[in-house]
This record gives C-alpha cells, structure tokens and sequence, in this order.
C-alpha cells in the first residue's frame, strides 16, 4: 500500500509537486495501479534471466574523428534564459548577496 | 482526397494531377477538417513551393520514389526549424534543431510533408485525449475517440489530408488508433527504424512506423525509413527487402497462428466476428490456420507498464527548465525552478507515468517490480519465440473494443491501460505487428484485425494483410 507520504516522496525524487488534492487522486490511483501488477508474483521467475534489450546488438565502435554538431548558437536557441554562450539558471551557491 | 500512392503516381503519369494540385488538395481537406483537431502544425506555403520543386524534377525525369506522396508527421519527430511538441505545454515553442533520420529519408525520396500532427502528451496514452492543445477527433463519430496516442496521424490519412503518415508505436500508439480509425498501421521490429530525432518516451519499446490506406502504401514507406543509421545505436544492420515484391496477393503456403489468449472475455463479440471472418479469408486463400498459446498474455500489461514507466520517468527527467522547455516564472533557486517548472508543465497523465516509474526504480522496490518485470518480458518474449517455430506470423484483433467515447476512461488510467491488452506484447517482444481496417460494428465503427511478425520479418505481415485487403471484408 502505498500512503500519501510515499507519493510525497515519491514526488520530491521526480521532482514534481501536488496539491493535497492531487496527493489524495495519485495515492488512489497508483495503489489500484499497484494492486494490477501485482499478479505477476504469480510467477516463479527465479531461474529466468531479465530481458532489457530485445534483439541481439553488438556494441560498435567508430573511429575517434571529430564531427560537425550543433553549433551553440543552435544549442542555445530553446534555451529559456541565457546569456553569451551559457545557459542561464538560478544562482546555485548560496553566499552573501551578489556573490 | 483519399487516394492510394499506386493511384496518384498513375494520375501523376496520365497527367490528371501534379505533385502540387495533390498537395493543394490535401490541404483544403485538412481546412475542412479543422474541427477534428488532426493537426498541431501546417506547413501549406512550403508544402505547396517543395511540390512544385517536386513537379519540375518529375518532368525532368529525377524525382524519388515517393514522388507525389504527402504525409503527416506526428508531432514528436523533429523536422527541423519547426516546432515539435510531443503533445505537451512543456515544449510549446521548442523548435527543432536538427531533421530526425525518418525525415531526412523521406526528404531525400520526394515526399512532401504537409504538416504535424496531434498526439497524446509525450505519447503516453491511448485516445489522444491527452493533448496539451485538445483532444482529436473521430472523424466517423465526433463524440469519440481516435486510439492514441498518433491519432492525429491515424484522422490525417482516415481524412484525406495526406497520402500516409507517420506514427509511433511504444505499446500500440501505432496500431490501436489503426484500428479506431479504420486505416493501416504497421508497428515495425524494434531497431528497423532509426530512433534519430524521435524524443524519447520508453528507448527499448519506442519505434517509428507508417499509417495508410493499404499495406502496399505502408510498405513503400517503409522500404525508404527502414534501415541502419549510424546515429542510432539500436538501429538494427539488418538488410531492408523490397516490401512491396514481397506483396504476391496470395498467402499460399503461409501458416498463421491464432493464439488463444487473445480470443478471451474480454472481447467485443462484434470484433470476434469480424476478426473470425478475416481467418476464415485467410484458409479460403490457402493459409494454414493453427490455434497457438502465448501463456504469458496475461501478464503483458502489468509488466508493460512497470517497465514502460521506469524508462518515462528516466528520459522525462531532462525536462528540467534549463536549457530548453518551459521554465517557470519567478523561481529562487533550481530545485524550485526543477520542481515548478515540470509541476507546471506537464500534464496529468506524464506526472503519473513518471511517479509510477520513480516509484518501481526507488530504493528498495527496483527488484520487486523492474526486475521482476524484465523477468517476465523474458517469458512473454519466449512464448513468441516458441510460436514462431510452427507458425509464420499470427492473427489477433488490434483492440478489444472499437472507438470509444471521449472522456469514458479519462479519470480510469487502468481501464485505460487495459485498452492496449493486445498490443503492448510486440513491443515487449520487439516483433512487427499491423492492424488493417476488417469490418465494422453495429453502429459502424472500424474494427482492427492485427498481424504479429517474426523479428525483421515485416515483408510476411505485409504480404497477408496485403491479401485480406482483397478479400473485400
């Protein structure tokens, strides 16, 4: 069972936020959710190998030569906030005032 | 207009139509439709000047195979300079950077691209009610939905307001809103499309693939976006065949599995019917028909969705307001701006995906479900794979309903999820499926008839709905 502190945690790794309202839906919503999936412990799958990819790939390797990518001014036309060259965010030090 | 490619390329010959009046056509029907809300973006103004680069190279004689072909283009493949935004407020005005593999090679061949189209947030639905910019459309029944989450893509070709469209396919998006709209759609074999430019919702589920009139169509588009691309890691250096030689109008000598989980409870007797039919076409023309079982069926949309989410809620977390997206307004330091900006910019359903996913990726939880999930993507793999050695390819219905009312399972995410129950399997086995339009209800909505293939073995799927397709079902 999942409680509305869970979601609280939950939502604080996902870095998303709800209102009480919300919590009290999601709550609902992801124990009935949790509840469905549940049947796969029905299964004995002890001696079974997980699958993450499902065809057979190789890793390839390629020569180590520089190519053209996005310039940054490509880079940087969706960019929010930015000044120069940069990415522009919100102060991440904490410090005296204009430091 | 609702024309098939074969029929444009010959009135394009005769001299009946060019490349631009069929553009210009395509683009009074999607004015005329407005109101189905297909369409995210129009390009008409350089449509209309890229056909009409189109008709000189015809008349010189250096035109591509596609030719004459307009499509649609769900909105989350980049095609760049314009925007692409998945559907979500979060990317309202992010503009494409660079062109996806998918549109590079559709460019190259001399299709026009008339336009992108409207889809559940970041794919993650099934109705295309999920929309940021409002829900699409049943053209047959506006009070109903068109499948999701490319059912902007699936009204556009239902519609006539292009020749195909593409689509993508994480666990039906693809095939379910096919089947809803009463038009093809083919889900290739994970790793047969590039993923270049596609943003990503699930990377090992997500795969790019067409929307038609005919299979014929979907396989000449597909013979152009298929293949290795350098830029994706998981494309797949599998040789591409000519799909449409593959297409013999017969199905002499092929044996199709029907699996039996999948002609449960839960089917609508109308789509049983319908479906049954199709199989019976199938013996007439010649086909061995064999009951099969895929025992795991039961577990695919539990397993589906642990693993689905898991992935979302990883790849959903660049959307953090830095460097592109939505940022919110007036935040005091990162984690603030973080947290406000994807509080605020996604919508219900994401938010949902990605706590469920955090929440099977947590601490403590990871072995319980993801693990245990890939487990049985194993299991539910290998019941395909044990299939496959006595059957060719195997026949099932795309969904278990047809078309249902929009705002019916908006506020029941599991009924909602249950909508995929036939479709998630081939992307949880990576295998190709299609859905080809077999009839209709009582209240004459499409009914979808799927295909499943062995892995890279699209040109078989192809051929046998390429056969039904003549059974005038």
């Amino acid at each position: 069972m999942v409680t509305v502190k869970d979601v609280e945690h939950i939502a604080k790794l996902a870095r998303l936020e709800f209102s009480e309202e919300e919590k009290q839906k999601f709550t609902h919503q992801l124990n009935r959710i949790l509840e469905y999936v549940e049947k796969l412990n029905q299964l004995d799958t002890a001696t079974v190998e997980p699958l993450s990819h499902v065809i057979d790939l190789q890793n390839r390797m390629r020569d180590d030569v520089v190519r053209p990518g996005l310039t940054a001014e490509e880079a940087l036309m969706n960019a929010p906030a930015k000044t120069d060259k940069f990415f522009k965010v919100p102060k991440t030090v904490k410090g005296e005032e204009g430091g | 207009m609702t024309k098939t490619f074969g029929r444009i390329k010959a009135d394009l010959r005769s001299g009946a139509a060019s490349c631009e009046s069929i553009t210009m056509e395509y683009l009074g029907s999607a004015e005329s439709g407005r109101r189905y809300n297909a369409f995210l973006s129009l390009f008409a103004e350089k449509a209309v000047a890229r056909a009409r680069e189109i008709d000189r190279k015809l008349k010189a004689g250096t035109a591509g195979p596609l030719a004459g072909m307009v499509v649609a283009v769900k909105d989350v493949i980049s095609l760049k300079g314009e925007r692409v935004t998945c559907g979500s407020k979060i990317l309202e005005d992010f503009v494409a950077p660079y062109d996806a593999t998918v549109i590079e090679r559709l460019i190259a061949a001399d299709a026009v691209i008339i336009g992108k189209t409207n889809m559940d947030e970041f794919a993650m639905g099934s109705s295309t009610e999920n929309s940021a910019f409002g829900r699409t459309k049943l053209p047959q029944d506006e009070d109903r939905v068109p499948g999701g989450s490319s059912g902007g893509s699936a009204v556009a070709v239902k519609a006539g307001m292009c020749t195909t469209a593409l689509g993508t396919d994480t666990g039906g998006s693809i095939r379910q809103p096919a089947s809803f709209t009463g038009v093809v759609g083919l889900k290739p074999t994970y790793g047969r499309v590039s993923r270049y430019g596609l943003v990503a919702f699930a990377s090992s589920f997500d795969q790019i693939g067409p929307f038609a009139l005919t299979a014929r169509d979907a396989a000449t588009v597909l013979r152009v976006i298929a293949g290795r691309d350098e830029r994706d890691a998981t494309s797949a250096d599998v040789p591409v065949p000519d799909y449409e030689k593959a297409l013999t109008g017969d199905v002499r000598g092929v044996t199709i599995g029907i699996p039996k989980e999948y002609y449960g409870e839960a089917l609508d007797p109308a789509i049983r019917a319908g479906v049954e039919k199709g199989i019976e076409a199938l013996k007439a023309g010649g086909a061995k028909v064999r009951e099969v079982s895929l025992p795991h069926t039961d577990y695919t949309i539990a397993a589906y969705y642990i693993l689905a989410t898991a992935e979302a809620s990883s790849n959903l977390a660049r959307y953090d307001g830095a460097r592109y997206g939505y940022r919110a307004k007036d935040v005091r330091d990162l984690t603030e701006m973080y947290t406000r900006s994807r509080s605020e910019g996604f919508g219900a359903e994401v938010k949902r995906r990605i706590m469920l996913g955090t929440y099977v990726l947590s601490a403590g939880y990871y072995d319980a479900y993801y693990r245990k999930g890939q487990k049985v993507r194993r299991l539910i793999q290998n019941d395909f794979l044990e299939a496959f050695k006595s059957v060719d390819c195997l026949v099932t219905p795309t969904s278990p309903s047809t078309a249902f009312k929009a705002g019916e399972k908006i506020d029941d995410p599991l009924q909602m999820y249950l909508s995929d129950i036939y479709t998630t399997s081939a992307n949880l086995a990576g295998i190709p499926g299609i859905s080809i339009p077999c009839g209709a209800d009582k209240q004459g909505l499409p009914i979808g008839l799927q295909i499943l293939g062995k892995h890279f073995d699209e040109a078989t799927i192809l051929r046998v709905a390429d056969f039904l397709e003549t059974c005038n079902m």
